[in-house]
């Protein structure tokens, strides 16, 4: 994934820095906060949620089951409209494909609408080293841009900014971009909205090339579809005269008709609507309606890794609505990043570490980064559950094991750092199959709870660092069960 | 090796440990979910649409044949448009009575001029009850898509009860997948700004429905 986020520290860290900041924490509150109660209200209008979350997880689960027979449906439908497709194994390879491409329009600038895809793979920078300067025209991706700071949430990138910061960002830098802003800006939403509305329309207006990325891909049909609020992804889709659209292979679903799944489920899930003020979908070129030329970079960069994972392989449903990062308690306290990658939150902590593999200490941290309560599995409209995969990322962290990385089949070791949890757990493996043990040790453990500190020492200090030590009963369960017969005798 | 076919070998071993056969399109995803949400006549659809685009700050008109180049007019001239941008195929008589300069979309019709044109008139190709959607598939009352997208005043005639709608799978059902389509909730907006709705960015500002009927 992009180089920006190299060197990143684990997430314990990262979180401790982001917990410290009040305005950070306080930003993230009223957010995320906001937006979960209207989400609330947005699915509950819908009676057959479960029905439409069911089919659009057996959707997906039925194209990854035979994607490599809808992908190529999927060229041949993009190509027979006007498109040419193009295949990146990795993000250099696609970074690549797409700096070609627009060196050959001859042109020295893009207009973008926000896409994940692209922030993954570090294209801006890739095609700013190739002379290229790629404007965001999403407003949180703008804000992000200007500010020289990095995404925070997959849908509102610039979520950890209040307001205010926002105008001092915009009055500060958007003059060395482009049209500066509006004298006497306020820090009213509508008058920012307006200065970013004034400062990018001259963009739109002479922009020669778009870069985009795509919600879904429909392999019958060639349709390609972008879900937006703004209009940016409108001017970036229709304006200009060659269109790239950078999309991963997960995006693919068979059919027309599956775009009436998700795109019930979809708004109501990420900005809480019942549908998104625009939605975009084209099919190839059409004569003079649109871009001449139309691109289309089929990127894998891990996800035909994560799909070789029987328990991981689920998270390449995700449509990337972000109803987990609202819902998660870690990200709300911990903010988006912590997680060090553009993907942050619940599925952001099993999305990086399968895209990136566990080798860095970031990554390796990452199915850590949770408390398993379960809140982000209940939202998913494609109802990936990602309890599940955290804990089967842990123990592929603490144990290693097979995997496959760049395509190729690889024997994790066991991460460092886990010795004292891999002893732990070794003896309690043995504990539990020696019974007479387990009770001596247990009587032993009760009598002396008196003395017990109140945190582990040596390797268990980090464990209880952020953790209580659980308190010892007085007696172990079955000396309580064999004494008072199971509390029917309770004064023996 | 291409990475096309690099990509669908990873692809194939990926899924080795999947039993070859499994059920086809048809029988692997369970259609259950409601073709609509409550039954409902023409007319009540109607009045959820109304209801539905106001919610997201659309202006609602309603009127019948006879007054609708009335109506026209008076938006254009409460508006104060100079100019009104007309797609190649709207009914001639919708703009009868209109006072602004009628400027007609052409291939050759720069940005830069369209931007400087105040309103837009469109039809539609289906409306959706549900969502208060209005969907453009480019026919030629709704003109290319950035007809509707440059001016800043767009006003969308829709006939009713004909394209209304009551749900998005009826919608998908209308619309023909080689058309570019644009599927329009209200005026532009965004949730940018903490994660609260603010009504209009790049998008058309104000969008006006007149539902013909």
């Amino acid at each position: 994934m992009s180089g920006t986020y190299l060197g990143m520290p684990a997430f314990p860290r990262a979180a401790r820095d982001a917990v410290n900041d009040r305005t950070l924490r306080g930003n993230l509150r009223h957010a995320t906060h906001t937006i979960r109660a209207k989400r609330a209200r947005a699915v509950a209008e819908v009676s057959d949620w479960a029905a439409l979350r069911e089919a659009g997880k057996r959707i997906k689960d039925h194209t990854l089951r035979h994607l490599d027979r809808y992908l190529v449906r999927l060229e041949e439908s993009v190509t027979a409209a006007g498109g040419t497709v193009h295949w990146a194994a990795d993000a250099e390879e696609a970074n690549r494909i797409v700096t070609r491409l627009v060196k050959e329009t001859g042109e020295s600038e893009v207009v973008k609408v926000k896409s994940m895809a692209t922030q993954e793979i570090g294209l801006n920078e890739a095609l700013e080293a190739e002379g290229i300067r790629a404007y965001e025209t999403d407003l949180a991706e703008l804000i992000v841009q200007l500010g020289k700071d990095r995404p925070s949430h997959i849908l509102v990138p610039a979520i950890h900014r209040n307001r205010a910061e926002i105008r001092d960002i915009f009055r500060t830098e958007m003059g060395a971009w482009g049209r500066p802003a509006p004298e006497g800006l306020t820090d009213t939403p509508a008058e920012l909205a307006e200065a970013a509305r004034l400062h990018l329309r001259e963009k739109f207006l002479r922009a020669k090339v778009g870069i985009s990325g795509a919600n879904f891909m429909v392999a019958e049909t060639g349709t390609l579809v972008v879900v937006e609020s703004e209009g940016n992804g409108r001017m970036c889709l229709t304006l200009p005269e060659t269109l790239i659209s950078v999309v991963g292979i997960e995006k693919v679903v068979p059919a027309w008709r599956d775009l009436e799944v998700f795109l019930q489920t979809l708004p109501r899930s990420s900005t809480a609507e019942r549908m998104n003020p625009y939605t975009s979908m084209w099919t190839g070129t059409t004569g003079e309606d649109g871009p001449r030329a139309f691109h289309l970079v089929l990127l894998d960069n891990g996800r035909t890794d994560t799909l070789a994972d029987r328990v991981g392989r689920q998270a390449l449903r995700c449509i990337r609505c972000s109803a987990c990062l609202n819902v998660c308690p870690v990200y709300e306290r911990a903010g988006g990043h912590a997680y060090g990658s553009v993907y942050p939150g619940p599925i952001g902590a099993i999305l990086s570490p399968q895209l990136r593999g566990t080798a860095s200490a970031i990554d390796a941290s990452l199915p850590y980064a949770s408390s398993l309560c379960g809140a982000c599995y209940e939202v998913c409209p494609v109802a990936i559950d990602i309890p599940e995969v955290l804990v089967h990322l842990r123990e592929r962290v603490v144990q290693g094991g097979p995997a496959v990385r760049e395509g190729n089949r690889v024997v994790l070791r066991p991460a460092k750092g886990h010795a004292a949890e891999r002893a732990a757990m070794r003896a309690a493996g043995w504990a539990f199959t020696h019974p007479r043990a387990l009770r001596a040790g247990q009587r032993l453990a009760s009598r002396t709870r008196r003395l017990h500190p109140r945190t582990l020492p040596g390797p268990g200090r980090a464990w209880t660092g952020t953790r209580d030590l659980p308190v010892l009963p007085p007696e172990p369960f079955r000396d309580w069960w064999e004494r008072t017969r199971g509390g029917k005798d309770e004064t023996r | 090796m291409s990475s096309r076919e690099r990509i669908l070998g990873r692809v194939r071993r990926a899924l080795a440990d999947v039993p070859p056969d499994g059920a086809p399109y048809e029988e692997a995803v369970p259609r259950d979910y409601l073709r609509e949400h409550g039954e409902r006549t023409p007319a009540e659809a109607v009045e959820l649409l109304a209801e539905n685009l106001a919610d997201y700050r659309a202006v609602v008109h309603r009127t019948g044949a006879a007054d609708l180049p009335h109506l026209v007019a008076r938006l254009l001239a409460a508006r104060g448009s100079r100019e009104v941008l007309v797609p190649p195929g709207l009914p001639a008589g919708w703009l009868s009575a209109a006072g602004p300069v009628r400027v007609d979309d052409r291939a050759e019709s720069t940005v830069e001029r369209l931007d400087r044109v105040d309103s837009v008139v469109t039809g539609c190709a289906v409306a959706i009850a549900e969502t208060g959607t209005l969907v453009l598939d480019g026919s030629p009352d709704q003109g290319r898509r950035r007809i509707s997208l440059v001016p800043d005043h767009h006003i969308c005639v829709v006939r009713v009860p004909e394209q209304v709608v009551s749900s998005v799978p009826q919608a998908l059902d209308r619309l023909d997948p080689a058309r570019p389509s644009t599927w329009i909730s209200g005026p532009s907006a965004t949730s940018d700004i903490e994660l609260d709705r603010v009504e209009g960015v790049h998008g058309p500002r104000t969008l006006e429905v007149i539902l013909l009927g």
